[in-house]
């Protein structure tokens, strides 16, 4: 079977794009998927050092684009996971060094022999958010609950649906439960109602995430230890069609409101 | 005056100026009137020219290009049926062919009176930040107009859905204009000149409203059927 092409972006930056591909990978290649993670933030890479794996790198995207080494050669095996793969960026060159069709033929040779292929998506919504879209069967906007980044990823899914691109779903990370009891923060059905695009995941904010991000080992391997970390496989699991409830977050009356949200949409 | 002889449609990629028969210099002219007579607009639009059958060297189409920047209204097209136009068009790397307009309505000077556009434009999805909609007549938008989207409209605006974003109506000075939404809680509200925000404490239960001018400031009512 043929794999399917994703895309994670947001817009805005430091919403959790890279945190998200790196435990998706995770979590997809722990169900037995094999998964090859791209990171397209080519000059800023940041994919290879939560994944632990920089000082593997060899050859990097742009090496294949250009012709200075085989696909294979320059995708980069898991130490832990036997069929996870990193496709790292080039961080000597900028975004002018890809295009989206040099994008799409990537993503056509890998098609083949995975299940998964996830892009990581620079921020913004110039050529990087463009090469990195272009190849995609299906976009995961990533938000926070907040103004800003929600504003950015309506922007984000105008565009998506300008090029007639999708279908985008969203994730909202870094929810923070006590301050959404509170009400300090922005509500999860006021979200999706604003986006109107199917909600897949709920992340809430975890300490650890920051952690494992420099130790280079993702949450996700330690998949029952952290809320976070259960949020990325419940994702995975989404993705792989099964039907998994939204993680509570010890809060009845926004939960309340969601589940009659989603089960409203799904009727 | 020529300037009656100007007419402006809303086009795919925004607006579309035809100009009169008249001398180049002159159609300029009734141009910048009709540019300053309703600065907020056209003001950051883009606006595709037809110059008809007249032959234009390069220098005559940069005199467009700059009369409509000084407006902050980009040219991105010129648009005729002259070889010699088309060439000198090209080679300021403006586009020739614009997308195929809508009918075209003559645009009559509009002095408090009805909203003087036959024409309409639905438009059957939601608005999302970033996207802008003009129109020199009535818009209808059957969606949201969500945060940091905006509807600048020649005469009324209607949304069945959510108003966040922006809207302004009777852009091009008609007063009598309205808004109307099922739900009306835009980030601003213009009607002609006036401009307004909503309140700042959220409702409850949104009800659908209608803002109009009344005594120089605009005002939302809540909307019964029948009562207006």
């Amino acid at each position: 079977m043929a794999a399917k092409v994703l895309t994670v972006t947001s817009g805005k930056g430091g919403v959790g794009k890279t945190t998200l591909t790196a435990n998706l990978g995770v979590a997809l290649a722990m169900q037995g998927q094999r998964v090859v993670v791209i990171d397209a933030d080519v000059g800023l890479r940041n994919l290879d050092v939560m994944l632990g794996l920089e000082n593997r790198i060899v050859y990097d995207l742009v090496d294949v684009i250009e012709g200075r080494c085989r696909l294979r050669q320059a995708l980069v095996r898991d130490k832990r996971l036997s069929e996870l793969f990193l496709l790292p960026a080039a961080q000597t060159r900028d975004k002018s060094a890809v295009r989206p069709d040099d994008m799409v033929s990537v993503c056509e040779s890998l098609r083949e022999q995975h299940d998964f292929v996830l892009i990581d998506s620079p921020a913004g919504i110039e050529q990087g958010f463009r090469y990195a879209v272009a190849p995609a069967d299906e976009i995961l906007i990533v938000t926070n609950p907040e103004v800003a980044a929600v504003r950015d990823a309506d922007r984000i899914i105008g565009l998506i649906e300008a090029e007639e691109q999708g279908p985008a779903r969203l994730i909202i990370n870094r929810i923070k439960p006590d301050m959404v009891r509170r009400g300090e923060m922005l509500d999860i059905a006021d979200v999706v109602e604003l986006l109107a695009i199917d909600l897949i995941g709920i992340v809430p904010e975890d300490q650890a995430i920051l952690v494992s991000a420099n130790r280079g080992q993702p949450l996700a391997f330690s998949s029952d230890s952290s809320s976070a970390g259960r949020a990325f496989h419940n994702i995975a699991r989404r993705l792989l069609g099964e039907d998994v409830p939204f993680i509570t977050l010890r809060e009845p009356g926004v939960l309340e409101k969601l589940f009659r949200f989603v089960r409203s949409e799904g009727d | 005056m020529s300037s009656d002889t100007i007419t402006i449609k809303g086009i795919r990629q925004g607006l579309l100026v035809t100009l009169g028969q008249g001398d180049w210099s002159a159609e300029l002219r009734a141009l910048e009137v009709r540019l300053g007579a309703s600065p907020s607009f056209f003001r950051g639009g883009r606006v595709a020219l037809d110059v008809g059958s007249r032959e234009l060297e390069r220098s005559e189409i940069e005199e467009a290009r700059a009369l409509l920047a000084r407006h902050q209204v980009e040219l991105w097209a010129v648009t005729g049926t002259n070889p010699v136009t088309e060439a000198s068009a090209q080679e300021l790397g403006l586009v020739i062919e614009v997308g195929l307009p809508q009918p075209s309505v003559p645009e009559a000077a509009s002095e408090g009176g009805e909203t003087p556009f036959a024409e309409g434009l639905v438009v059957r999805r939601t608005l999302r930040s970033g996207q802008s909609l003009r129109h020199p007549g009535h818009v209808v938008v059957i969606g949201d107009v969500n945060p940091g989207a905006e509807v600048v409209a020649g005469g009324d605006i209607v949304v069945w859905g959510r108003v966040r974003g922006m809207v302004h109506a009777g852009a091009l000075g008609d007063e009598k204009a309205v808004v109307c939404a099922l739900d009306l809680a835009p980030t601003q509200l213009r009607i002609a000149g006036q401009i307004a925000r909503s309140p700042e404490e959220r409702r409850r239960k949104p009800v659908p409203e209608m803002a109009a001018v009344r005594e120089g400031q605009i005002v939302a009512v809540p909307w019964h059927s029948g009562g207006g």
